[in-house]
């Protein structure tokens, strides 16, 4: 049991001065901070799975033919071809006003109807996702395909320029597992610090309980009770301030769409980790507290 | 007295060439040989640093000896496994001359103290802790703290919750030295009243005074480590029938 039942009489053998310690203040900061920790964690690994996913098939093929309607023949061509193969799970060719529209943000003009703009000899562009696994044989294939069709174009593969970014988001997820890890390991700590100090605070308790017959089991159960739930107060507080700063972020990240940042998200599983994680705080904090309990017991006669 | 065996017949504590050393250091107690009668009452005398508190720490088992053998109940303690200690333990009372009470506690808790580590109920406990309060006359004072009690009123609460559990082997250690000679006699009577009742008690004490109002008593003197037997009346006790 997480907090062991004592009977309510053997309860006053420790005196009662909850949240008068560190104790539950120190738990609840690094409660806090592992939530956060977590969720940037999770947050991060999600968002780099998301655009692994996105980045893995798709190439651009880039036409810079310096004939117009040659350039828009060739891009209609490969479009044809392109989407013929088995390989290729879909392709579509992107729009000239997406483009001025993307290359307008760039310029200072929103809606791409910069006269410079107009005027720039733009590039046709035809995304391909390709389908299965075998990516070097496609691409050797699409390779051949698109020198059949559009003699000079560029294949972009988007995980040579995005791929390093998803490298990026995976390590900072793997660096926010590791501060979880270690903030698990320091509330450990406080625990057996806690436990040894109250040991120590009520050793001539513990001598004379021992005195009188009461069993490593008995004295144990007391201590770790009292350690528990000193303990689940901090993580309670913890987790609250931790789950409105969450939820606060939450809101704000609702209404970012753009780019990189709206593929972060925590999903069902991440939240429900969120949700375990003090849990599995208020469990580890007994454990420790009852194993170093134990094993100063075994120290005295 | 060392090197023979002790005559062990029906003997509640038997110590058979014990010695005890705290770490690297030289021997507190030295060939320690002695039995204790069930029912008999021992005072245990000697000057200080002699080695009384090892010697009643072993008794009460708070501390293993660092060789020969004790035996308590019949059982050897030198080996025996710590989680057996504590059965042993309750069946032993403790009182000290600094009371070790609680201090959060209120006399009354501190009195039941045993009884609700053996898993006695609250109610089954109710009325033993009320007898005791009244044969120790704090039925009054039941539910103050330690620090609002007198010494004597102290030592009181201690020796109740010694021996509320009805132990077989009463331990005491310089029980009177912080109370005044009046409580001290006090005090003495109720190890008596005790005794009579068939426990065996064991005081360690600087107090000759005290020694001389009781009859029929035996003495054990320890001095530089060793005890002192002279009669033997220790080692082979006369039957007490």
């Amino acid at each position: 049991m997480i907090i062991p039942r004592v009977p309510v009489q053997h309860r006053s053998l420790l005196p009662d001065r909850r949240l008068s310690g560190p104790t539950p203040w120190v738990i609840a900061i690094l409660m806090l901070l592992t939530l956060l920790a977590a969720a940037a964690g999770v947050g991060l690994a999600r968002s780099a799975n998301a655009i692994g996913d996105a980045i893995a098939g798709r190439v651009t093929v880039q036409i810079v033919t310096a004939n117009p309607e040659m350039r828009a023949e060739q891009a209609a061509a490969l479009l044809d071809r392109a989407a013929a193969q088995p390989y290729v799970r879909s392709a579509r060719a992107v729009g000239r006003d997406e483009l001025l529209a993307t290359l307008g943000q760039w310029f200072g003009s929103a809606e791409g109807d910069d006269p410079v703009l107009e005027s720039l000899p733009l590039p046709a562009l035809v995304d391909i996702d390709l389908a299965g696994p075998d990516r070097a044989d496609q691409m050797r294939a699409l390779r051949a395909l698109v020198a059949e069709e559009a003699p000079g174009a560029r294949i972009i593969p988007h995980a040579e320029w995005l791929g390093p970014v998803a490298r990026l988001i995976r390590s900072l997820a793997w660096v926010a597992g590791a501060m979880v890890v270690l903030m698990t390991l320091a509330s450990a700590a406080i625990v057996i610090m806690t436990a040894r100090a109250a040991l120590g605070t009520h050793y001539a308790t513990i001598e004379m309980l021992h005195l009188i017959g009461a069993t490593d089991r008995q004295i144990t159960r007391l201590f770790q009770r009292r350690i528990a739930i000193d303990t689940a107060y901090g993580i309670a507080l913890g987790t609250a301030v931790a789950a409105a700063i969450l939820l606060l972020i939450g809101w704000q990240w609702s209404g970012v769409t753009a780019g990189l940042a709206a593929t972060a998200s925590l999903g069902t599983a991440g939240w429900a980790l969120l949700l375990a994680l003090p849990l599995l705080a208020i469990a580890l904090a007994a454990l420790t507290a009852r194993q170093t309990l134990l094993a100063a017991l075994k120290k005295i006669l | 007295m060392s090197g023979s065996t002790p005559r062990s017949g029906g003997a509640m504590v038997e110590f058979d060439g014990v010695g005890l050393r705290y770490g690297p250091d030289a021997e507190v107690l030295r060939d320690i040989s002695f039995n204790l009668q069930p029912g008999s009452f021992y005072f245990l005398t000697g000057p200080s640093g002699a080695g009384k508190t090892s010697l009643l720490k072993m008794l009460y088992l708070a501390q293993r000896p660092s060789r020969g053998i004790v035996r308590l109940f019949g059982e050897d303690l030198g080996h025996m496994p710590r989680h057996r200690l504590p059965g042993f333990r309750r069946r032993i009372g403790v009182v000290f001359q600094d009371f070790r009470l609680i201090p959060h506690l209120t006399a009354r808790d501190n009195i039941a103290l045993p009884l609700r580590v053996a898993g006695v109920s609250e109610e089954d406990l109710a009325g033993p802790v009320g007898e005791m309060l009244s044969w120790i006359g704090l039925s009054e004072r039941a539910d103050a703290r330690p620090a609002t009690l007198s010494g004597g009123e102290q030592q009181r609460v201690a020796i109740a919750r010694a021996v509320i559990a009805r132990p077989q082997l009463l331990v005491a250690d310089e029980p009177t030295g912080n109370v005044d000679p009046d409580m001290a006699m006090r005090l003495l009577g109720l190890f008596e009243a005790l005794n009579r009742l068939g426990t065996t008690v064991v005081v360690a004490t600087h107090d000759i005074h005290l020694i001389s109002r009781i009859e029929n008593v035996q003495m054990m003197r320890l001095e530089k480590g060793r005890l002192a037997d002279p009669t033997g009346a220790l080692r082979y006790p006369p039957n007490r029938s």
